[in-house]
């Protein structure tokens, strides 16, 4: 690392006690939350967490109510009702839970499966390397969403299979990634240290290369976090996700789709949250990589 | 922690030495073809001795010490012995050699900034070692690794315990990675450039800190270095290498006082030193020995120092000269053996 090489020019009294210094974490909190954009973003990002959670209280999204179709705002009805009569705040929150659901889970598949890949890759080169690049390569052929939707088409419509499509869509960049940090990272002293200690390849994953790969990691995960939200919305507006009655905000616009006319902001609702959530899990992970950058340090 | 290891009865031929390095060649294959980088190399280590190996950058001391504990790449092939307490090292599987690494041999490397883990606090690193090697519980880890930050005079060292070390100046963590390689009371510290990355108001402290572990422990150490200022504060024995064949090996005292080989002679010529009650003369030039390394990629059979020896004839082209004593117990690899004017 070049930033290593300034604190070495520098006389200091090496033997001199500094004076306690905040962890690592509380400072990168500090900074995390100089950033005004990263602090909204995580706002909006807790308050739809909060919505998801907190569903059940808005009312039962399936309740039907043919006195009131496509309905605007209203005290009984916050963000109105859809052409069954069904209540739009309590579908948003519903919907929210699906959403954040197909996000962070097909994320999580993802980064279970690629970063094991990306650090075999990386670390044994050879021929494990030549077979996960190029199944990286193929992979990476494709664009996000249409392989999401082939993929989804093949297993069937299900928040499972839209997870399953969705984590192999984002397979690929979580192999890159982690294969990329895993080449610099197995290169460093410290690893060379540890063989010299006598660590094992296990132990050197786990304990030199992986924690020190963590950060380009997270930022990758907030990136892949909003476009499997809207890959969900895109596999449900299809057709080829969440099945109807279960509200998701992908099947919502889709219903809109037909009612544009009449009530417009049937679609703008589901709109502005799959915008918000793709938005803000943006903002979060611009702060973080700003956050963990390593050049930022000291 | 076993330190009085010169008790063990050794099996194998060296009687008393520690570890034995018995006509080490190390060749390594490249695209280009094969680089011969150590040729016939030997030595013993003595239970707490030190010994340096010294030579210009790329001369083979690194490898021949990497090549110990198996830590060369693969492309290397390493013939010779290397015994350590009569059990060749050569021969050992993977496994048993990591069990060897950190434990019985282990390293301090050159570049103390980026030598530690950035992950994890330094006592972390230390126990991490303990944990592995000795079996010790957190807790006991924990107070020993408190006590290995002392024993390398690390201020404060319940506090510095739970430090990061980026939190630490070069000199730190050049002590944490001694305390590190000590943890486990190895028989051999390699101590590769150990103070050459640090500024020289710290070296002083590293490398008496190297002589307290001789001195408390009876660690032996194979210094590598390139300064002969370090040598001459530090070391026992000397083996000088060039191109990768040992050209000297003596006595400290008797190698500075009497060095037979030229580049030896040469060695020291470079090095900056007053003559006796005289201060250092500004603007008296060091000598510079001409010439460059030779290349490595074959192993001919004259003397390598050849082509930039002042003294060299016919004969030191037409074999390689034997390392053989030109003075009692002071074998040097020369035709030509003797001081410099």
């Amino acid at each position: 690392m070049t930033t290593a090489a300034a604190p070495m020019s520098q006389p200091g009294p090496a033997l001199a006690v500094p004076p306690p210094r905040q962890r690592r974490s509380r400072r990168l909190v500090k900074r995390f939350f100089r950033r005004r954009l990263s602090v909204f973003g995580l706002v909006v990002l807790v308050l739809i967490l909060a919505l998801a959670l907190a569903a059940p209280l808005f009312g039962d999204p399936g309740r039907n109510d043919f006195s009131a179709v496509l309905q605007g705002p209203s005290a009984a009805h916050p963000l109105g009702t859809d052409d069954l009569g069904r209540d739009t705040l309590a579908r948003i929150a519903y919907g929210a839970r699906v959403s954040m659901q197909a996000g962070v889970m097909a994320t999580l598949l993802a980064m279970a499966v690629g970063v094991p890949l990306g650090l075999i890759a990386g670390y044994y080169r050879g021929w494990a390397d030549l077979v996960i690049s190029r199944l990286t390569d193929l992979l990476l052929a494709f664009p996000f969403l249409i392989l999401a939707v082939g993929l989804a088409a093949i297993l069937g419509p299900s928040l499972r299979n839209v997870v399953i499509a969705l984590g192999i869509s984002a397979l690929p960049s979580f192999i890159r990634v982690t294969r990329g940090e895993v080449l610099g990272l197995r290169e460093q002293d410290y690893v060379a240290g540890a063989v010299a200690d006598g660590a094992g390849d296990t132990r050197i994953l786990s304990r030199y290369i992986l924690p020190n790969a963590i950060s380009p990691l997270l930022v990758q995960a907030t990136v892949t976090i909003p476009e499997a939200i809207i890959g969900e919305s895109v596999l449900s507006f299809l057709g080829l996700g969440v099945q109807p009655p279960t509200p998701s905000w992908g099947t919502m616009l889709s219903a809109a789709q037909g009612f544009l006319s009449q009530a417009p902001l049937l679609a703008v609702w589901p709109g502005v949250a799959i915008a918000l959530a793709a938005l803000s899990f943006n903002l979060v992970g611009d702060g973080l990589r700003d956050t963990l950058d390593p050049k930022a340090e000291r | 922690m076993t330190t009085t290891v010169s008790e063990r009865v050794p099996t194998g031929p060296a009687s008393d030495a520690l570890l034995s390095v018995q006509d080490l060649h190390i060749r390594f294959s490249t695209e280009d073809g094969p680089v011969h980088a150590v040729n016939g190399v030997s030595f013993d280590l003595a239970a707490g001795e030190i010994l340096a190996l010294v030579g210009e950058s790329g001369c083979g001391k690194s490898v021949t010490a990497m090549s110990v504990p198996g830590l060369l790449s693969p492309n290397a092939t390493v013939d010779g012995r290397i015994l350590l307490q009569g059990r060749d090292l050569l021969g050992l599987s993977a496994k048993e050699l990591r069990a060897v690494r950190g434990k019985e041999i282990s390293f301090v490397f050159q570049e103390p900034m980026s030598s530690l883990n950035p992950a994890f606090t330094v006592g972390k690193q230390i126990r991490e070692v303990l944990q592995r090697h000795e079996g010790l519980s957190k807790k006991a880890a924990h107070e020993r690794a408190v006590d290995l930050l002392r024993l390398v005079r690390i201020p404060a060292p319940e506090r510095r315990v739970d430090e990061y070390p980026h939190q630490m100046s070069g000199g730190m963590r050049q002590r944490v990675m001694i305390a590190i390689a000590v943890a486990c009371g190895p028989k051999v510290l390699v101590a590769d450039e150990p103070t050459t990355a640090l500024d020289v108001t710290i070296q002083a402290g590293v490398l008496d800190i190297l002589r307290g572990l001789r001195d408390e422990l009876g660690t032996a150490i194979i210094l590598i270095t390139h300064d002969l200022g370090v040598v001459a504060d530090l070391a026992d024995r000397v083996v000088v290498m060039y191109a990768g064949r040992p050209v000297e090996q003596a006595e400290v005292h008797e190698l500075f006082a009497h060095p037979q080989h030229p580049y030896t002679n040469g060695l020291l010529g470079a090095v900056p030193h007053r003559e006796k009650g005289v201060e250092l003369v500004a603007g008296r030039r060091l000598r510079e020995i001409p010439g460059l390394v030779p290349s490595l990629r074959s192993d001919p059979d004259e003397c390598v120092f050849a082509p930039r020896c002042p003294r060299s004839t016919e004969v030191c082209v037409s074999r390689r000269p034997p390392l053989e004593p030109t003075r009692p117990h002071h074998p040097a690899a020369c035709f030509h053996p003797g001081e410099d004017e």
